[in-house]
């Protein structure tokens, strides 16, 4: 694999993690932890998946996923935020039930394919020596990560209501004190959170593998969760570490085929041991962690006590 | 209207009622499934909980499949009860596992049947390791435990598939990736002629019991629990939460790691990359469902087992496919924090203004 080829790769690999860190995000933003994140993935990996298998249409599909995503979400929201659950144990048996719904709710599609995949590139810019394999010959969902980046630090650090998303994952409190919302906010971030992870689910299945089996999106959701804290919940650091995931991810196939000679298991760790080596590295410093994360995450409110 | 309010006590009836009435609310949406799938819902039903006690076999089927989810979630309920979230005993199950197979495959044709003494002390070893990493990560450098459990789930199947695939492959096996089939002697002991059930029952009794005793009737348990409820007030009495982390670690890890032992020396009698069934997963909710008590987790492991062996039997006789196990495991999880609410909170009804 050329250089230029396995930058793409990596950016190709990156985007599937920023998507669902990115939602993540706003969920953290909020105050509000979804340890659900594999489990929504993998139904709007299937939800993605069949609606292509049926339709054709990727933009279907990706819309299919985002609905799963955010329907989920709205579950577990429902119950974190109204019913007051533990946001662990909730966001985990999302997980689970994703898990085994999508397995349950997959198996005929098991043998399905899909239509053959059209091969992007941008006019001009697509055809420059190197950069142009590298980083204008991705798929499109690659660059509207880049514009979701974007759109979320200008959303969360220079509009009104990122300030107030803000505040109510800092102080919800308070944030009920001023008159706002503080569960339809929190609810409106679960769902948007729940979205992105939705898009995320349905790109790994139509775009990056494009096929359905069980349990494929194989932990990208802990990573991307794992991603939120190394970022400091800084969207621009969301994106660039998802990258750098990616590249890891990518190196593991490098090296297998530059003939190293490691077993293939010991590879396939590497994207699971370099985000431990990275969470050790990222929490040796409790308070750096302290400053920057949200200080109302996993904790419940209730207006009226 | 509806209205949530909070009662002033929290309430001992439906601490003990939410289990039943969250298996209730599982039981009428799968019966929903069955009848949207085009399936007989009364069949369904049948599958599930009738099928699995019907005979004194397909009972101690049952007690066999409820073993590892019972070791498993006793441990796991010390750790929740610890406020320490290890979501990963799927991956010290499987380390258990490797490490009693590495000992069994040391055993030849002339080895003693007391092989099994240091078979499974392997296998609680290599729990505890896994489990060890957890609480030094998290200790040392204050790696969030719930990442990095979860991560070493995955590291964990690679290394049984390596082992399977690499050193430890049946040279006589046709390239198949598993281990030869263990030696007669390192079979688990059988509690009774005609049944696949182990010893590996009473230990896990024996560790519910244990762990009863630890939790409500040693110090150390109830400091244990203190420094998970209330850090600030464990801190004050002098309690260390490190070695609260340590203990729920190595303990649950250790749980597992036996869980996994008893299966691959037992009914699986081999090393293949299918050991990992999921059970430390499903242990969760087990642990769960059985109120983080030990007591509870028997019932639970039992119900947990009887969701398992329906799925099988699903597949086998109605044709679903048996991942059904794994949707209403999810199910029960929910409805059962849901209907946990009713604990803290009343509902009441209140006219509109």
């Amino acid at each position: 694999m050329s250089s230029a080829l396995l930058v793409a790769a990596a950016l190709d690999a990156g985007t599937i993690l920023a998507l669902a860190s990115l939602g993540l995000l706003i969920n953290e933003k909020a105050g509000i932890l979804n340890l659900g994140a594999e489990g929504m993935m993998l139904c709007s990996a299937l939800a993605g998946f069949a609606a292509v298998v049926h339709t054709g249409s990727s933009v279907m599909g990706f819309g299919a996923g985002m609905l799963v995503g955010a329907a989920m979400a709205a579950l577990f929201g429902w119950l974190v935020i109204w019913l007051g659950t533990n946001q662990y144990a909730t966001g985990l048996a999302l997980s689970l039930f994703g898990a085994g719904l999508s397995a349950f709710a997959g198996t005929s599609y098991v043998k399905e394919k899909l239509p053959e995949a059209v091969q992007y590139k941008i006019p001009l810019l697509g055809d420059l020596p190197f950069v142009g394999e590298a980083f204008f010959s991705q798929h499109p969902m690659v660059y509207i990560a880049m514009c979701i980046t974007a759109g979320m630090m200008w959303f969360f650090f220079k509009t009104r209501s990122g300030l107030v998303l803000r505040s109510v994952g800092e102080s919800p409190q308070s944030a009920h004190a001023l008159g706002y919302n503080v569960r339809l906010i929190r609810l409106g971030a679960v769902m948007a959170g729940g979205a992105l992870c939705g898009l995320a689910g349905a790109y790994v299945s139509t775009v990056y593998t494009p096929l359905w089996v069980e349990g494929m999106t194989a932990g990208k959701g802990w990573i991307a969760l794992a991603l939120t804290t190394f970022a400091t919940w800084r969207p621009i650091r969301v994106l660039l570490g998802a990258y750098l995931f990616g590249g890891v991810t990518m190196l593991q196939f490098q090296l297998q085929a530059a003939g190293v000679h490691i077993s293939s298991q010991f590879l396939n760790m590497m994207p699971y041991l370099a985000t431990i080596v990275v969470l050790v590295l990222i929490s040796r410093n409790p308070q750096w962690i302290r400053l920057n994360m949200p200080q109302s995450i996993g904790k419940p409110f209730q207006p009226n006590s | 209207m509806f209205e949530l309010r909070n009662r002033a006590e929290a309430s001992r009836f439906w601490a003990a009622a939410s289990p039943a009435l969250a298996l209730l609310i599982t039981v009428a949406i799968g019966m929903g499934i069955f009848v949207a799938l085009g399936k007989d819902p009364v069949q369904g039903l049948q599958v599930f909980f009738w099928e699995p006690i019907k005979s004194s076999y397909a009972i101690s089927e049952l007690l066999l499949k409820a073993t590892p989810l019972l070791l498993i979630a006793v441990g796991l309920a010390v750790c929740f009860r610890s406020n320490v979230w290890n979501i990963g005993a799927e991956g010290q199950y499987i380390v258990g596992a490797i490490a009693a197979g590495g000992v069994a495959l040391m055993a030849t044709p002339d080895t003693s049947g007391w092989i099994v003494v240091p078979i499974l002390l392997a296998a609680i070893a290599g729990g505890m390791a896994w489990g060890g990493i957890v609480a030094l990560l998290r200790d040392r450098f204050n790696a969030n435990e719930i990442l990095v459990s979860l991560m070493l789930v995955y590291v964990a199947v690679q290394l049984l598939q390596y082992m399977v695939y690499g050193p430890w492959k049946d040279p006589n096996g046709y390239n198949f990736p598993q281990t030869k089939t263990f030696e007669s002697a390192t079979q688990i002991p059988k509690l009774m002629g005609g049944s696949r059930v182990t010893i590996g029952l009473l230990l896990a009794l024996a560790g519910a019991g244990g762990m009863w005793v630890y939790l409500y009737r040693t110090r150390a348990g109830f400091a244990q629990q203190v420094g998970g409820m209330a850090p600030a007030a464990a801190r004050y009495a002098g309690f260390s939460a490190r070695k609260g982390l340590w203990t729920a670690l190595l303990i649950s890890g250790g749980f597992a790691g036996l869980a996994g032992g008893l299966e691959v020396a037992g009914p699986i009698g081999q090393l293949t990359p299918y050991v990992p069934a999921g059970y430390g997963f499903a242990a969760i909710i087990v642990a769960f469902v059985g109120r983080l008590h030990p007591v509870g987790a028997v019932l639970s492991a039992l119900l947990m087992s009887m969701f398992y062996i329906g799925g099988e039997l699903a597949q086998s006789r109605m044709g679903l496919p048996k991942s059904i196990t794994g949707v209403f495991q999810g199910l029960l999880l929910f409805s059962l924090l849901a209907c946990d609410m009713l604990i803290a909170k009343q509902i009441t009804w209140r006219r509109a203004q």
